[in-house]
């Protein structure tokens, strides 16, 4: 019997019509568990380099974690992999919610899709039988409203629905997929399903989830929940509110956005508004979410409620949402929490990325008014913000006139519009826009996460360490002194020593060498958690969680019966994370290519980041390129992965940790 | 029957259901499913939880139900009603296991489900839902109540009881006359 997992996976190829149950080798569970890191083991091997990401040999596949499904608490998680169409790397994009657990339930630990439907069609999975069948009458509906409508179709009110809106449909770079509560948004996977022609996924399971050592697991589980209730009552003090809990932060529950809007910028992150958060916006926004929103959600098995459902017309919930979406649009458009909460219900409906969208408005604005971008291209756009970006979101889900160009993102919209418009698209990194955030001094730690993390998205590289020094080494020691979550005490000695201000402070400190430390802890945690289907916000994310290096390879164990320790589950983690990046080498990503955007920080040191750079490739044990050597390789079980690298010239024989690899580094990928 | 009967305190167990603090996360049906698999916790499975939360996310329908009887035949008329301006079908607090609705029925045999409350020796402090609902949608209550005690009833007695409600006392009297002529 296979234990937390079903042993097999889903393989539906759309062009064909041909439905498979094909059985898992456990050896990949032993080597990967499961997640993104069985995610990236069938991209290497079924998609070549060369493949376009809207082509038939793409694949688009809906991995579930390891423990996803069973009791333990945040499990979750679906991991969508794909090779994404603004990237053009292998991407990966996750969420929530309830469909994962469901599509285990049903006996299938993935689902994978390949090919091409010549109609619009969705899949039904109930148990065995799997039909793929006409969605014709749902083209061009909204992905909550398609969902819903299928559950009546089918007569299926438990039915989980993953769907896709217009910008799905269209081909949106940006596009989404829905699920409800959560929603896999980053990297353009939903763009992908649209080329596909799969409209929706509808899944209903009833089959047992087994676990191999029941009592030991279950006690795991309910030390987290009693630890969980602890950390609830008891905040982090000394850091801001949304960091001070559990969860993804708490956006849905904290009303003071001080920090946001005065930190983050505005419009087309360009804008700093010190002194916005006064007394007046305070209780305006207030406000509009104590009346718009009606209550707050969690994710399947979890006892976070890190979502909401709001009200933007006579429902009681027109739509659910979760952290960030909250302020982007409000903030891209220089506008109010009300027309944020509005927009992003046409949005979600739409199914677009919200980090991505309103950022990709915001910019078709700064172009307008900055002439490069005329009346003669935004024919009968509004004059006020709010009707502005109402109007270029519906031109961007249906590919209309601007609309077309803007629906490829900032970077490649810039390429299409010339005329100096690629300043303006300015905060990407890999092609994928960040987070609207602008600071002036260069911090190491977010310099390497930023660079090199494959999910290109910080939110899910950073996370248990804090992210600034705490001002006074008492409230420092006092934050150490209760840290059973480092790896070791070394950390703690870094964190100890960290200060705002003098010799130990940022950029010169952590030194390189304490912020490869720092930065790969931080990662391994976020690679655990998509193995195994963790929600970060249990584990990889907030500050002091309950799940961590110490008690994961035990709860793992338990579940799957597989033995793992701390040294064994670290091991993984790194075989995970270099084929997915080996998946990205090949596909052409390169040094060039790990950068934060050029504006991140005022100050900058590219003596310090090229000394980063080097320090924490060879500390990887990849070459002065970023290729994993031989021995690196090797010491994975990917001899595979170097056989393919020196076939295809990314790795010369002879190379070790830290030399310099490939005549050039000139192939970006594109 | 007697007269007079005595009085005697018994223990009730109430499990409180707070709907507005559900946020549907239905861990009560994976801890349930678990703690009733066979042996304890070696699988779970929401279809066999002996708790559903009845969800209608975009009605703002979140209620925690528990399994109660099996009945055989469904309602003939349905009743809706309406709370808060929520509209709620009169299943969604039913707690019937029931040939409407694919709830609180083993998936592969059919065969009903109820709650226990998750009888168990040693007996647990709570029931598991109780314990795995950190949202506080419920909350376990036991109270002692004074009762009049009741005469245990004799097995024989209810079968011939019912024996007589069908086909009366004569034809039962007859029954056991000619019945016992030939012992």
């Amino acid at each position: 019997m296979r234990y937390a997992e079903t042993g097999f996976n889903l393989e539906v190829d759309l062009t064909r019509g041909s439905i498979e149950r094909v059985p898992t080798d456990p050896r990949l569970t032993e080597l990967h568990l499961g997640g993104l890191g069985t995610n990236a083991k069938i991209f290497w091997d079924r998609v070549p380099p060369e493949t376009e990401p809207f082509s038939e040999e793409n694949l688009l596949v809906f991995g579930t974690g390891i423990l996803t499904g069973t009791p333990a608490p945040g499990c979750n998680r679906t991991v969508l992999s794909t090779i994404s169409p603004q990237t053009r790397l292998f991407a990966y994009s996750m969420m929530g919610g309830f469909w994962a657990p469901e599509l285990k339930h049903s006996g299938y630990d993935k689902l994978i899709v390949r090919g091409k439907s010549p109609e619009l069609v969705y899949l039904w999975i109930q148990d065995d039988t799997v039909e793929i069948r006409d969605a014709s009458h749902y083209r061009g509906l909204g992905t909550l409203e398609t969902a819903e409508l299928l559950r009546q179709e089918l007569n299926e009110p438990h039915a989980q629905v993953a769907s896709i809106g217009l910008a799905g449909e269209n081909r949106v770079f940006y596009a989404s997929v829905e699920q409800g509560r959560s929603s896999a948004s980053r990297l353009g996977v939903g763009a992908v399903m649209g080329d596909k022609n799969l409209k929706a996924i509808a899944v209903r399971g009833s089959k047992d989830i087994n676990i191999a050592r029941p009592a030991e697991f279950i006690g795991l589980c309910n030390d987290a929940l009693k630890f969980i209730k602890h950390r609830n009552a008891n905040p982090i003090p000394g850091v801001m509110p949304i960091l001070a809990g559990l969860g993804s932060p708490q956006e849905m529950a904290i009303h003071d956005e001080k920090w946001h809007t005065e930190n983050f910028a505005w419009g087309n992150a360009r804008v700093r508004r010190k002194g916005f958060w006064t007394d007046e916006i305070r209780e305006l926004w207030t406000n509009t979410m104590e009346t718009m929103r009606t209550r707050l959600l969690s994710c399947h098995n979890c006892p976070m409620k890190c979502g909401a459902a709001i009200s933007v017309d006579t429902r009681l919930c027109s739509y659910m949402m979760k952290c960030f979406s909250k302020l982007t649009y409000t903030m891209g458009a220089f506008s109010n929490l009300e027309f944020g909460l509005k927009i992003a219900q046409k949005a979600t409906e739409h199914g677009v990325d919200s980090f991505t969208a309103p950022q990709t408005m915001a910019f078709a604005i700064e172009l307008y008014e900055a002439g490069i971008l005329t009346d003669k291209d935004m024919p009968g756009m509004p004059t006020d913000s709010e009707g502005r970006f109402f109007w270029l979101l519906d031109r961007i889900v249906r590919r209309e006139g601007i609309g077309d160009i803007l629906a490829n993102g900032t970077h490649w919209a810039a390429q299409e519009i010339g005329n100096g418009a690629e300043e303006y698209a300015h905060n990407n990194i890999k092609k994928h826009e960040q987070l609207p955030l602008k600071l002036g001094m260069l911090n190491p730690i977010y310099f390497l996460m930023y660079s090199t993390g494959e999910k290109i998205n910080i939110t899910q590289i950073e996370g248990n360490f804090p992210q600034a020094p705490f001002p006074t080494r008492e409230q420092r020691e006092a934050f150490v002194a209760d840290w059973p979550q480092v790896p070791n005490e070394k950390l703690k000695q870094h964190f100890l020593d960290w200060e705002l201000r003098g010799e130990n402070s940022i950029p010169h400190y952590p030194s390189a060498e304490a912020t490869c430390d720092i930065v790969e802890w931080q990662e391994m945690m976020h690679y655990i958690d998509d193995a195994t289907g963790m929600c970060a916000g249990l584990s990889s994310f907030p500050l002091k969680p309950p799940f961590h290096i110490h008690n994961l390879p035990a709860l793992i164990s338990a579940g799957t019966g597989l033995d793992l320790d701390e040294a064994g589950l670290t091991h993984l983690t790194r075989r995970n994370r270099n084929l997915v990046r080996a998946n990205n080498l090949r596909r052409g990503m390169t040094r060039s290519d790990e950068k934060p955007p050029a504006d991140h920080w005022k100050k900058r040191f590219p003596e310090l980041e090229e000394n980063l750079m080097d320090t924490y490739y060879a500390f990887k044990g990849w070459n002065r390129d970023g290729v994993p050597t031989r021995e690196t390789l090797h010491a994975l079980d990917l001899d595979y992965v170097y056989e393919d690298f020196i076939e295809r010239g990314i790795l010369k024989e002879e190379e070790t940790v830290g030399a310099s690899g490939k005549a050039s580094a000139e192939g970006s990928a594109s | 029957m007697s007269a007079a009967k005595k009085k005697k305190t018994k223990i009730v167990k109430t499990i409180k259901i707070d709907v507005d603090k559900c946020n549907g996360c239905r861990a009560c049906e994976v801890i349930c499913s678990a703690f009733h698999a066979e042996p304890r916790y070696s699988s779970d499975n929401p279809a066999r939880s002996r708790i559903r939360v009845i969800r209608d996310p975009l009605a703002d329908i979140y209620v925690p139900v528990f399994a109660g009887e099996y009945t055989a035949s469904e309602c003939a008329g349905r009743n809706t009603y309406t709370i808060d301006g929520k509209e709620y079908e009169e299943c969604a607090f039913c707690r019937a296991s029931c040939p409407s609705r694919d709830v609180f029925k083993e998936p592969d045999s059919d065969l009903p489900l109820k709650c226990d409350l998750c009888e168990s020796d040693p007996t647990l402090e709570e029931p598991m839902c109780v314990q795995w609902c950190l949202a506080d949608a419920l909350i376990f209550e036991e109270r002692e109540e004074e009762v009049e005690e009741e005469e245990a009833v004799d097995e024989m007695d209810v079968g011939l009881e019912a024996l007589a409600n069908k086909h009366g006392w004569h034809k039962v009297a007859d029954a056991v006359a000619r019945m016992s002529k030939k012992a």
